[in-house]
């Protein structure tokens, strides 16, 4: 496990050294990566550890970005505190549908059910509400400067979304190795059982929704003032959903490096064939290529790469 | 409040219902026999809905004869969706199998983003203008002969599954997996059936929509979500509870549009969901839950 963290480590240099040698495209692309695996890390906490599957991760990520950039809008508050807020309000979301889905023992296809459409309806409101924007979305002012998570550039964006994912990546190891993260398994593994040696399992699993949607919101903050526009089509929509859990599936649910793994498989083809199948006028194209990986994987993987990858390394980390 | 007004809406949203309840029956039929939650449902409606708009546009058959037609091929489709992926899959956990079924949603979707593109289309259908008057309140002839004719397959399926070989095959294996095995069903063939059986329900709806609203390719997750919240209404695999869901629904995000834009009347149908599924969520006539 020494030399495991060792080779974390010198990755971890590596990549803090990477922006000086990349071009502003390749930054880009590790930008997604890392975003990417964040919020996949983040739903991971929530149906890797508990096997609660939510399809609605977009909408925690639309509110993390429209009240950061609505309260930057109105009030001039920077988004590190707007980030904040809306983490606070995506949790009271989160915990409410939670409560909606756990309290009544609604479990497996009962919770996707809520979740896909509280996403849903959360879309809807954002396509209708004057003061966020309808469906033309938002347009953040460009005024670069640390307070106002604006820069000229991709390296500083780079640096903030790998500490975003390395803080996730620290935040689901404590979780996993501490007793909080055992009982999530055990729920996951059999929830009656768990229940009946005395682990509160309501408390439990509200724990890990709100966790997941308050970090998930800290990603649609971050997202949002890169892109600068946010627009329900784009934060809220199902595909950004599909987009958050394709990744944790390819690498392996319930893992702590199963998103980022998953994240650097496909992240890059993903965006390539996207923008390829775009410029000769195919757009809908990769969506149907991850529909079927979706459904490869499940056939062929049902564990993710996470399995092979560690059986593979296993004689070098002993 | 114009009294005549809240009429004339929940008529309309009454008819609507009718074709409600015949995508709901769609995807409680699938739940109730094999568990699985279809959650291509909405994304196969607009599938079969371009398809009768194309067979408008083409051969110049209107949606009230190409829903036959709608219905078959779709037949075809969740026959093989069934063979190909579902038969598969229900051994797997509950989670995995919400998985594969949302990869279909996505090809579904996007296939047809890709044949159609991603503008509104509305063809001019017969009738499409004509309507009664009934005192204060009028009545669009198409919605009219929509709603009768998607009542009237709901009850053709209801009855097909009663009195049929197959139908009664179907509820056997809804029943009693392992039993209808030991008796010799061939079960994943009935699976595949009723799939198709399900789809079906759905193709015949998308087409009969055409003459009601714009098609787009993009608006089949909300329709999923629709049937979704009909059939926790009505009762998770309950067929009856489906027909009398889609009713309630259908009048209820119609009447929700007197104090709402009429894009956000699911909010209407959303809340109820939310209501039912803290106060019963066995649904209306759900006994199995």
């Amino acid at each position: 496990m020494k030399r495991f963290y060792l080779f974390m480590g010198i990755i971890l240099a590596l990549l803090l050294c990477l922006p000086h040698v990349l071009s502003n495209y390749a930054m880009e692309i590790f930008i997604l990566i890392f975003y990417y695996a964040y919020l996949g890390q983040c739903w991971n906490i929530l149906t890797g550890y508990t096997g609660n599957i939510s399809l609605g991760h977009s909408l925690y990520v639309g509110i993390g970005a429209y009240t950061a950039t609505r309260l930057a809008m109105a009030f001039g508050l920077s988004p590190w505190l707007g980030m904040l807020a809306g983490g606070l309000l995506a949790t009271g979301v989160g915990a409410f549908i939670g409560f909606l889905g756990f309290r009544f023992g609604l479990r497996g296809v009962y919770f996707v059910l809520i979740t896909i459409s509280f996403g849903e309806i959360g879309r809807l409101i954002a396509l209708h509400m004057k003061s966020l924007g309808s469906f033309e979305g938002l347009f953040i002012d460009f005024t670069p400067g640390f307070w106002n998570m604006q820069f000229k550039g991709n390296a500083p964006y780079y640096y903030i979304a790998l500490g975003l994912l390395v803080f996730s990546l620290l935040v689901v190891r404590a979780l996993e190795v501490s007793k909080w993260g055992r009982y999530l398994v055990a729920i996951r593994e059999d929830e009656d059982a768990a229940e009946s040696i005395g682990v509160n399992t309501l408390k439990y699993k509200m724990l890990a929704i709100s966790l997941s949607s308050f970090m998930t919101a800290l990603g649609g903050t971050f997202d949002a003032n890169r892109i600068f526009h946010l627009s329900p089509d784009r934060v809220m929509s199902m595909g950004m959903s599909v987009e958050i859990i394709l990744r944790p599936i390819i690498g392996g649910m319930g893992t702590v490096l199963g998103p980022v793994v998953g994240s650097f498989l496909i992240t890059f083809p993903a965006e390539w064939t996207r923008a390829y199948l775009t410029e000769v006028g195919r757009p809908g194209l990769h969506m149907v290529i991850y529909g079927f990986v979706l459904i490869f994987v499940v056939f062929f993987f049902p564990k993710g790469v996470m399995p092979f990858l560690t059986r593979l390394l296993k004689p070098f980390f002993k | 409040m114009d009294p005549y007004l809240v009429l004339q809406l929940a008529l309309q949203g009454f008819l609507m219902g009718g074709v409600y309840s015949l995508i709901a029956l769609g995807l409680s039929l699938i739940f109730g026999v094999m568990r699985v939650i279809n959650f291509a449902h909405g994304e196969m409606m607009v599938f079969a809905m371009f398809i009768s708009i194309t067979l408008l546009q083409w051969l110049g058959i209107d949606p009230f004869f190409s829903f036959v037609m709608c219905a078959v091929f779709m037949f075809g489709v969740g026959y093989a969706v069934q063979m190909v992926f579902v038969n598969r899959i229900l051994v797997l956990k509950e989670a995995m199998q919400v998985l594969v079924l949302v990869g279909l949603a996505i090809i579904f979707e996007n296939t047809t983003l890709m044949i159609w593109g991603g503008s509104d289309l509305s063809p001019k259908t017969s009738l499409a203008l004509a309507s009664i008057r009934l005192g204060p309140v009028s009545i669009d002839v198409a919605r009219l002969v929509v709603f009768i004719l998607s009542i009237l397959i709901t009850l053709l399926v209801l009855l097909f599954l009663r009195k049929t070989d197959i139908g009664k095959s179907i509820r056997a294996a809804a029943d009693n997996r392992l039993g209808a095995l030991i008796v010799g069903t061939p079960i994943n063939r009935v699976y595949a059936i009723c799939f198709g059986i399900g789809s079906a329900c759905v193709g015949a709806a998308g087409a009969l929509l055409v003459p009601l609203m714009p098609a787009k390719a993009t608006m089949g997750a909300p329709f999923t979500v629709v049937s979704f919240v009909i059939v926790i209404l009505g009762g998770m695999g309950s067929l009856s509870g489906a027909l009398i869901g889609g009713l309630i629904i259908g009048v209820a995000e119609s009447l929700g549009t007197v104090f709402l834009p009429s894009s956000m009347k699911q909010v209407v149908s959303f809340s109820i969901m939310v209501i039912i599924l803290l106060f019963k969520p066995q649904g209306l006539f759900g006994g199995k839950g």
